[in-house]
This record gives structure tokens, sequence and C-alpha cells, in this order.
């Protein structure tokens, strides 16, 4: 409209300057009398425009809201592109790495009076090295389901199903159906995602009882109460592909558990939650190599039934409720396990055997560990936070060691070590953004027999995408 | 066991006392839902006038309340996406669920202002739909009054007129005072000023005032000392009249502006319980003025 308008000038302007050439030129009435006919032509424009924006003025009250409602309407279509793209899940991706120094090579990790778990439990590999890079995918599928997949892909150049799963929205009466690979509901840490912990690394007990965490294949029951306190019961029913269980290659579930917790807000600037889980597994040859007394490696399997215990707690502290801030967060855990069974111990496999023979006999163990961290954000972006480890070796009864017939307590230096593992663990991260987060880890770790393993770990975490939920 | 039975048989057959159970995520939508509701709604706050709502967390006291909802009213576009989402999945209520008539997002009946024209996280925390911080524009407020009681109608029929006579005399009363507000806030028209977030432009909008910069360099980061300085050798060619601030930020980077640059600092409610005079959406809006006024005078 202005455009047409400045046409029009400027066509007039250029006209009226050539207008002189022609003075006598009988077509100059014609152009001028076609000039004149413009210029009321876009008055008579002009002047119906302003009417009607009068008109709208005075009707405001209805005309806005329609346009409003029009407006919005146009604004909403417009956020997301048009098509089939435009149903395109949620992605977003993890980007990790960490610059790693350790006392004690990193390979040779374990936890001594404790059977391995299978996990990645290790500290980093010393030196730069790349970490897991996960991508994140979500989407409704449709008003009844949700579905989330979670893929690692690792430094070694392999991929890796973390969690793929579908979830009910519409179960209603607070109940949440969950079916696939996902991470356990069990304890606190279970559930969160290992770029979203405090700490580089889970605590020992973790690493012990669940081999770092438990995300089995299987389904998931969850109830919320109608209640004012935060009350969550659950349940879940897995294959055992992971520890502490073993794959049956049965119908019937292999492990199963049970969960409640409970949680609220104390006044405006504390929120906690604490619960008590159960995890009962019934592995089946688990098994595992550990050296004899004449070091050479000897094949050790557990079946039997091993039931876990955790209870959680996590407080959080932020002034008024706002933690942008300062902040403060409080969380421990307490695991304890029983294991009831048989052991056997074999070493036919060997070249030259000490026994030559595949014992059997029973075996027990009742041990516990717990941890505490404290974590403090001082200023924002800065968080600085403080971890202790401990796990208690507990009792051990082994059957073929007890007989005295064959392989005594030096042919089995893990499980029959007793050694109460321990672990410090100082961090300092800094995050610009909550995109991006630099961290700095020392840790005294004592989780092998004798040996003090001081480790430092500088720590990159980096988000892509989709903007993440803030889990409590 | 028992006792645990029956608390639970007894959390089922307790008759809700108000009709409509309400989640409100943010302070004024909470107030809006009480003018509206009245004796029928029991309405339940997720945040207050304390708290950044972009960095609220799925707390387990939020799950609970989300799962005896019947209406979550929430602003939208973005604004609670990093923790609503998760409170909704985890609540186990079908009703409240994004699609369903018990999910109701203010931000779907007004028409937001600076939709960035590139989405890209190196410009700060944007949000993809436009500025999501609506409700300092009392015709947004009027707008999303007269589209959440048609909602709240529809969802509790049986008391469908109560809701729609109470959202008539809400936007009647609510009129009046914005053409007095409007009047007030004729000597503001043209004030040049510095924000803190971007959490202020439908006010300055609706008020006519200008805004000359932004304490945060990006959306969503706070102020550094460099960006603080360049703010200052801009004001020197563009001045602005005064700073503002939002009750949920640190007044830090305000008041070192205020001082390097001799205007003062006003701290602002911007919703429901920032200041004394904020208690419900009328209150909020005159306190609002009244300490922009102060400054002009």
């Amino acid at each position: 409209m202005v455009r047409s308008m400045w046409f029009a000038a400027a066509f007039a302007v250029a006209t009226g300057a050539a207008l002189p050439a022609h003075a006598q030129d009988p077509e100059l009435t014609k152009i001028r009398e076609e000039l004149r006919q413009l210029r009321e032509a876009y008055e008579s424009r002009i002047q119906a425009l302003e009417r009607r924006l009068q008109e709208t003025e005075a009707t405001a009250g209805k005309a806005e809201q329609s346009a409003a409602k029009a407006e919005s309407a146009a604004a909403q279509a417009g956020v997301r592109p048009a098509g089939e793209n435009a149903f395109n899940p949620a992605i977003s991706l993890i980007m990790q790495g960490t610059l790693a120094r350790s006392s004690r090579d990193p390979a040779s990790y374990r936890i001594t009076g404790f059977a391995p778990s299978g996990g990645e439990v290790a500290p980093p590999g010393r030196g730069l090295s790349l970490a897991e890079s996960e991508l994140v995918i979500s989407a409704s599928i449709d008003p009844y389901f949700r579905g989330h997949l979670v893929v690692a892909l690792t430094p070694e150049n392999g991929t890796e199903v973390e969690e793929a799963f579908f979830q009910t929205l519409a179960l209603g009466r607070g109940f949440t159906l969950k079916g696939g690979r996902f991470l356990s509901g069990i304890g606190y840490q279970n559930e969160i995602h290992q770029h979203a912990w405090d700490f580089q690394d889970a605590p020992l007990a973790y690493k012990g009882f669940l081999g770092g965490r438990l995300n089995d294949d299987g389904v998931q029951l969850k109830w919320v109460a109608p209640t004012e306190l935060f009350v969550e019961l659950g349940t879940e029913l897995g294959r055992a592909r992971v520890f502490p269980g073993t794959d049956r290659n049965r119908t019937a579930a292999g492990a199963w558990s049970l969960f409640g917790h409970i949680g609220g807000d104390v006044g405006a600037s504390t929120a906690w939650r604490a619960g008590l889980s159960y995890l009962r597994a019934s592995p089946r040859e688990r098994a595992f190599e550990d050296p004899d007394s004449l070091r050479s490696a000897v094949t050790q399997s557990f079946s039997g039934k091993s039931r876990l215990w955790i209870a959680d707690f996590v407080l959080k502290w932020a002034p008024g409720g706002n933690a942008s801030a300062t902040n403060f967060k409080l969380q421990g855990e307490y695991f304890r396990r029983r294991e009831d069974g048989t052991l056997a111990y074999d070493d036919t496999a060997q070249a030259a055997p000490q026994f030559g023979a595949r014992f059997e006999s029973a075996y027990s163990s009742r041990q516990s560990g717990w941890y505490l961290q404290g974590v403090y954000q001082f200023m924002p972006r800065w968080r600085i936070g403080y971890r202790h480890d401990r796990l208690d070796y507990g009792t051990v009864a082994n059957g073929i060691v007890v007989s005295g017939l064959g392989p005594t307590a030096a042919d089995f230096p893990l499980l029959m070590t007793a050694h109460n593992p321990k672990r410090n663990s100082a961090m300092l991260d800094w995050s610009p953004t909550e995109f991006s987060r630099l961290r700095l880890q020392l840790a005294s770790d004592k989780s092998r027999f004798g040996v003090t393993d001081n480790q430092v770990v500088l720590q990159y975490i980096f988000s892509l995408g989709a903007h993440g939920a803030h889990r409590f | 066991m028992k006792t645990l039975l029956a608390v639970v048989l007894a959390a089922f057959a307790t008759p809700a006392l108000a009709a409509l159970n309400i989640f409100a995520c943010t302070p004024e939508w909470g107030s809006l839902a009480r003018e509206l509701g009245g004796d029928k709604a029991n309405v339940y706050t997720a945040t207050t006038a304390l708290q950044d709502a972009h960095r609220v967390e799925a707390r387990p006291s939020l799950i609970a309340a989300a799962r005896r909802a019947d209406l979550v009213v929430c602003n939208g576009a973005e604004l609670e996406i990093g923790w609503l989402p998760l409170v909704l999945s985890q609540s186990g209520n079908a009703k409240i669920q994004t699609g369903q008539p018990g999910y109701f997002e203010a931000a779907s009946a007004v028409a937001l202002i600076e939709r960035p024209a590139r989405v890209d996280r190196a410009l700060g925390d944007v949000h993809v739909a436009g500025n999501p911080h609506l409700h300092l524009d009392p015709r947004n407020v009027a707008r999303v009054a007269q589209a959440l009681g048609e909602r709240m109608a529809s969802i509790d029929r049986a008391e469908a007129g109560h809701y729609a006579g109470r959202t008539k005399a809400f936007l009647d009363r609510w009129r009046e005072a914005t053409a007095r507000w409007e009047k007030e806030a004729a000597p503001l028209k043209g004030l040049p000023l510095v924000v803190y977030h971007r959490d202020m432009s439908y006010l300055i909008n609706w008020t006519g005032m200008r805004e000359v910069g932004s304490l945060e360099p990006k959306p969503g980061l706070p102020a550094t000392p460099g960006h603080l300085a360049e703010l200052v050798e801009r004001m020197k060619r563009d001045p602005a009249k005064i700073v503002v601030y939002s009750r949920y930020s640190s007044p830090r980077a305000a008041e070192f502006l205020a001082e390097r640059t001799g205007i003062p600092s006003v701290m602002l409610p911007f919703t429901i319980g920032g200041s004394d005079r904020a208690k419900d959406l009328f209150g909020l809006f005159d306190d609002t003025i009244a300490r922009l006024l102060a400054t002009v005078k």
C-alpha cells in the first residue's frame, strides 16, 4: 500500500518534470486528467481506510478478541514446520568426555570382597578420552502412549540401547505402565541418567550391587496416591538381563522389584523425598573369573537367590525455593544384600590346573554399603560437592572353603578377602548455562584391598537440542 | 497394613469439597483461576513470585498435586518446559495430559510477541513460540480470562453458569480497571528503561515505554561485568531513565547499573506475591504502575 503510493508519487514527479517539453502536446490534458483521477482514487482509498480504522477502534472490544484468536492460531501454526516433519520427535544429544589421571591402572579396578557386577564400573581411562554420547529421542505416540529412546554411542564405536520404552498417558487414577528397557525406579539415583549425576561416576554401592545402575528389560507399574503427601508405589518384572540376575531363557520373569517413595515440601525452601526398595533376582551360573593362589584364572559362578534392599532419601534446599542463585542438595542411600545359594569353583579349563576339578557348595553372603553426598551451589553457575562412600564386607559363608577338601580362602582372593572399601570424592563444577557443564573431581578410592587409588578427573558435559527435564 | 489400606480407601472415598481442583503453574494464573472459580474451585499454585519459572524442578509435591487436579492452568509457550512435562507424565492423571480438556495454556489465547527469527541456543535461552511472559499486559489477562472461564465451564458443566457469571463480572471489573490504569500510566509513555530479563516486554508494549537494553547479555544468561560496562557506554548515547528488575531476579546487577549511571532501580513484583500490594491481579497492576510512576514524578 505504502509502496504503491510512493510509486504513484514518483510517477507523478517524473511525468510532472517531463511536462514542459510537451507543453503544447494535445496529450498533455489527457495525462493531467489521468493524474487527477489517480490522485482522487488514492485519496478516496485512504479515506476509506481511515474510516475503517476508526470503525475498528470503536468496536475494539469484540474485534480484539477475535483478532487475537486468529493471530494466536496463526502464531501457534507457525511454531512448527508444516508437513510430515512437524511430527518429528524431540531429539537431544549429550556429549561427554574426560581428562583423567589415576595413580593405579583403571584396567585393574575391582571392588575387593564383592562379586564383580559386570557393569562399567572402572574409573575413566587415563588421559583424554571420549565418554558415552547419548542420543535421546522422545515423543507422544498417540493420545494413549509416549515413547522414549536413549541410545549410547560408546567411545569404542559401538551402540548400546540404554532405554527404549513406552509409557501410558491415559490409564488414569494415578497409574502409569511402562514397558521395554528402562532405568529401574528402585533407589534414588538409579533413575537419573549419568550425565545428570552430581559426580562423574556412580557411588560404590551402585557399582558393587547394581553394576552402576539397573536397566533391565521388563514392565513397570506405578501408582501415585491422590494425597497431599507424595506417595508413589511401584513394581517391576524383569528379564534379569543384567546383574544381579542372569538371563534365564524362560518365559517367567527372572527378577522383580517393589518400591515406594514418599515426599513433599517443608515450607517454601525445602523439598524432600524418601524411599524403600526391594529387588529380588534368581541368578543361575552367574560367572566371573578370579585368579587362584597360583595366579591362574579360575571360573567361579553363583546360583541362588539375591535380595537387595535400598533405603534412599534426598533433600533439597533453596532460599525461598529459588534455586537460581544458591541451593543445597543432600542425598544418601543405604544398600543391604543377601545372597543364598551355591558357589561353583572350576579350574578344569586351565592347562596346568591346581585341582583339575569342579567344586560346588553352599554359599551365602550378607553385605551392605552406603553413601552420603552434599552438593552446594554457592553462586550462580558454581557448585561444590563432597561424597563419602563405604561398603561393608559383612559375613560370607563359603562351603567350599569350610569343607577343607579343596580350594582355600587364598584361592578366592576377590570373594574371601574381608575388605571394607571406602572412597572420598570432592568435585567442583561450573555450568555456564543449563546446557553445558565442566567438572573437576578428585577422589581417594580404596576399592581395592590395601591400595589407595588417587584419581583426578576433568569432565565436560554438553547437551544439544530439545530442552531436558529438571528431574527432582 | 490395615491402616495403610484404610488410608488408601479414605483417600479414594473423600469427596472433593470444591468442585474443581486446579493446578496452576504460576501465581498470576492461579489468582485468575481463583477469581473465576470462586468457592467452586480449589486452586493449588505450583510456583511463587520468588521463583524463576524457568528453573523449577519436578518436585514430589508438584507431582502429588497434579495427580489430584482436574485442570492444569499453565502459561505455556515453553515457560514450564523444564518441569511440567515430567510432572504430567509422572502424575498418572489422564485428565490433564497435553491435548486433554484438563490442560489449559494461557499462551493459546494470546498473540505472542518477539518470536525469534532464528532459533539457536547461541542466542541464549530463546523461546521458539515467542516471549512467554505475557501477563503484564492487562488486555492479555482479559483474553486469558475469557478462554479460561469457558474452559472451566466446559469441564465442570454442572456449574457452568457459576463460572460464566463470575467470568463476566471479572471482565467488567477488569475493563474498568484497565481503562483506569491506561489513564494513570499515560506519563510512562516513551519512558526509556533498562530491564533485567525480557520479562517486561508486554508491559512495555502496553504502556508505550521504550526498552533501551537488558542486563542479561542474552536471555537466561546472568549479567557479566563486560556486558554491564557496554550497557553503561550505550546509555551515554541513549540514556535510560530507570532500570527495572523482577522480584525473583537478583537486584545486584540492577543496583550496580543504577549506581554507575545515577538512575533509580525499581523492583517490580512481576506476579502475585511479588510485593505486599500484589495480592491479586488488580493489586499487581496497581502496584506495578505505582512503582513506575513514582520514578517519573
